[in-house]
């Protein structure tokens, strides 16, 4: 039967509906027209999709929504309880929202906006709801930052990706209601000095935060990469606190209670808490220090000899990023990279360094240093000032070993 | 592609514009390289956006549970009701007795292995309160916000009890919980990592 694509409507990203029509190898739903002219809905291959010389059949018409190529198999790696964002597969600085790391403890809720509201209460002069609706007609705020999960760290063995490594975390452009307009419009009280946010998931998530940040720079987003925040990223409305461990950036926000003191919230007793040295567990560290990861050449990449372009990433929950470092000999020497402008705030930044690579075996490293004069130490440094321990807040350098045959394979330390 | 040197002289005029310094903005003289806007514009005492809370508002939601014991309801519980409780509703995730669950175990047991010792409620959790507070906000996992208050108050006896932690007569409630001393209360220090060189 002679037909004729008259529509594509979705290339092969939509899993469901290729499940739907229940063949692996449909690439795209689209409206056909058959030999006697009738329209109907199909799915095609990726054969039937992609003519030998694409000046030969006219393309899709405009859509509604855009897709990614049908080349790229961009995807997160999820488990039970997170989902990692492809590291290793972005360019440039910001993570395509659908691809932002997920981290929650009781699934992803549905939320109508129109029947969420946010109340806040406590040492307040006035205690007050706001719908989703009036929180957008504030004065509002937009800032690029990072979110990095405080257990952003796996070991273990060489075959481990950026993205198994380090993948929880991730970079948006957030905009929403600076949390000091809306502390202003409900009049916090001066002897309040913490507040509880809690989110409206099936785990009712609480976490207590010092008021001074939300005098600082939280944030009460209620939009990511210039449209409403994603599901998975707190819709409609969440806190985002720039450069603290990411559990603190509590999502589907439904309450704020001002307080004099902490809630101790299982979050950050039981959890979110790390060992350091003669049996103590360090509580309520917030901020992420700063980190590094070389994103290219990475497993499961290969390498040939000739010029190669070391590209990565380095943050600081303190500040800007004033200096990344590359060794491309297992951290004997180590030469600056370039940064990538922006260089932001409690951002993503991009480093690159132009290396000659000459067929030999090695092990390629990247540092960091922050306005702070804090400088990513090693795994031993680490080690070496909590103890043995491994746990949350754990930035130590990544190594990535270069083989002669051009092999790329992560570097399992041990302490 | 004709168009495009229109659109270039255009925008090139745009910026020459913006560059010369002044416009109005907002019936004031705004000076500046810079088209942002900073935050001093004077802004009013109330947007009037949002509205008061009420009472039962903040009632619905307002479940949380301080360490000195405020926000805990009416109610009481004992160790022997919540073993029942516990083995109906929460062993399969958290283990017979609450050792060696899937989810977790929250009893501590004298057993040394070569694994890293696991953290349960009687070594790890600084405060009881909290125990009280995250059942009753979030568990069993497969039925969140289902147990009554008396559940809970059971069910935190009998974890307190198992760890060790309490007398198995004890009666748990809004006067007791809250006074309940917990092993591992002292071996929290507050965060000392301040930027800087030094590695903490």
């Amino acid at each position: 039967m002679k037909k004729k694509i008259i529509h594509i409507d979705q290339l092969s990203g939509n899993i469901s509906r290729r499940t739907l029509l229940g063949g692996a190898a449909t690439a795209a739903v689209v409206l056909v027209q058959t030999a006697s002219g009738k329209t109907i809905q199909e799915g095609v291959s990726t054969t039937e999709l992609l003519p030998d010389d694409p000046t030969k059949r006219v393309g899709p018409l405009p859509g509604e929504v855009g897709t990614r190529s049908a080349f790229e198999k961009l995807v997160k790696k999820p488990s039970e309880t997170s989902s990692r964002s492809p590291l290793q597969d972005f360019y440039g600085i910001i993570t395509p929202s659908d691809l932002h790391f997920e981290r929650h403890h009781a699934g992803v809720p549905a939320i109508d906006p129109a029947k969420h509201a946010l109340l806040i209460h406590g040492m307040v002069d006035k205690p007050m709801t706001f719908t989703v609706a009036e929180l957008k007609r504030f004065p509002s705020v937009s800032r690029i930052a990072f979110l990095e999960c405080s257990g952003n760290f796996r070991t273990g063995k060489e075959t481990l990706t950026p993205q198994d490594v380090c993948g929880l975390t991730s970079q948006s452009e957030w905009t929403g209601v600076k949390l000091s307009t809306l502390f202003r419009e409900v009049g916090v009280q001066p002897k309040a000095s913490w507040f509880l946010a809690e989110g409206s998931d099936a785990a009712i998530m609480t976490r207590s935060i010092p008021v001074r940040k939300g005098w600082d720079d939280a944030i009460i987003a209620y939009a990511q990469n210039g449209e409403a925040l994603r599901p998975e990223q707190g819709y409609p409305v969440r806190l985002f606190l720039p450069g603290w461990e990411g559990n603190t950036s509590v999502k589907w926000l439904r309450r704020l209670e001002l307080s004099d003191q902490p809630f101790m919230t299982r979050e950050e007793t039981s959890k979110y808490t790390e060992p350091i040295k003669d049996g103590k567990f360090r509580q309520f560290s917030f901020d992420i220090d700063a980190r590094s990861i070389i994103t290219f050449p990475a497993y499961p990449k290969t390498v040939e000899k000739g010029w190669i372009e070391i590209r990565g990433l380095a943050w600081s929950g303190r500040g800007k990023v004033v200096r990344v470092e590359v060794s491309t000999d297992a951290g004997k020497t180590w030469a600056p990279a370039t940064l990538q402008d922006p260089v932001l705030d409690k951002a993503h930044t991009a480093f690159r360094y132009l290396w000659q690579w000459h067929g030999e075996a090695t092990e390629i490293l990247s540092r960091v240093t922050d306005e702070t004069g804090y400088r990513q130490p090693t795994l031993k440094q680490l080690t070496d000032a909590r103890g043995n321990e491994s746990g949350y807040h754990f930035n130590p350098i990544t190594a990535w070993q270069i083989k002669s045959d051009g092999t790329v394979l992560f570097k399992p330390e041990t302490t | 592609m004709r168009k495009s040197p229109f659109y270039i002289c255009l925008v090139g005029a745009l910026v020459a514009v913006t560059l010369d310094g002044c416009f109005p903005a907002n019936g004031k003289e705004f000076t500046g390289l810079s088209v942002a806007r900073p935050d001093t514009v004077p802004w009013p005492t109330s947007f009037g956006f949002g509205r008061k809370a009420t009472s039962a508002e903040i009632t619905r939601l307002d479940i949380d549970v301080r360490p000195d014991g405020k926000g805990l309801p009416a109610g009481e519980g004992t160790a022997a009701v919540g073993k029942v409780i516990f083995a109906t509703k929460c062993a399969a995730c958290h283990g017979v007795g609450g050792v060696g669950g899937p989810n977790g175990s929250l009893v501590s047991t004298n057993e040394t292995t070569t694994k890293r010792r696991e953290k349960t409620i009687g070594n790890y959790w600084p405060y009881a309160t909290t125990v009280f507070d995250y059942i009753r906000r979030a568990m069993p996992f497969s039925e969140p916000g289902s147990l009554t208050n008396a559940e809970v108050y059971n069910l935190t006896a009998y974890l307190l009890t198992a760890n060790g932690i309490i007398g198995e007569k004890t009666i748990i409630n809004a006067q007791t919980l809250p006074t309940v001393v917990m092993p591992a209360q002292k071996l929290f220090v507050p965060d000392d990592r301040e930027g800087g060189p030094e590695i903490k």
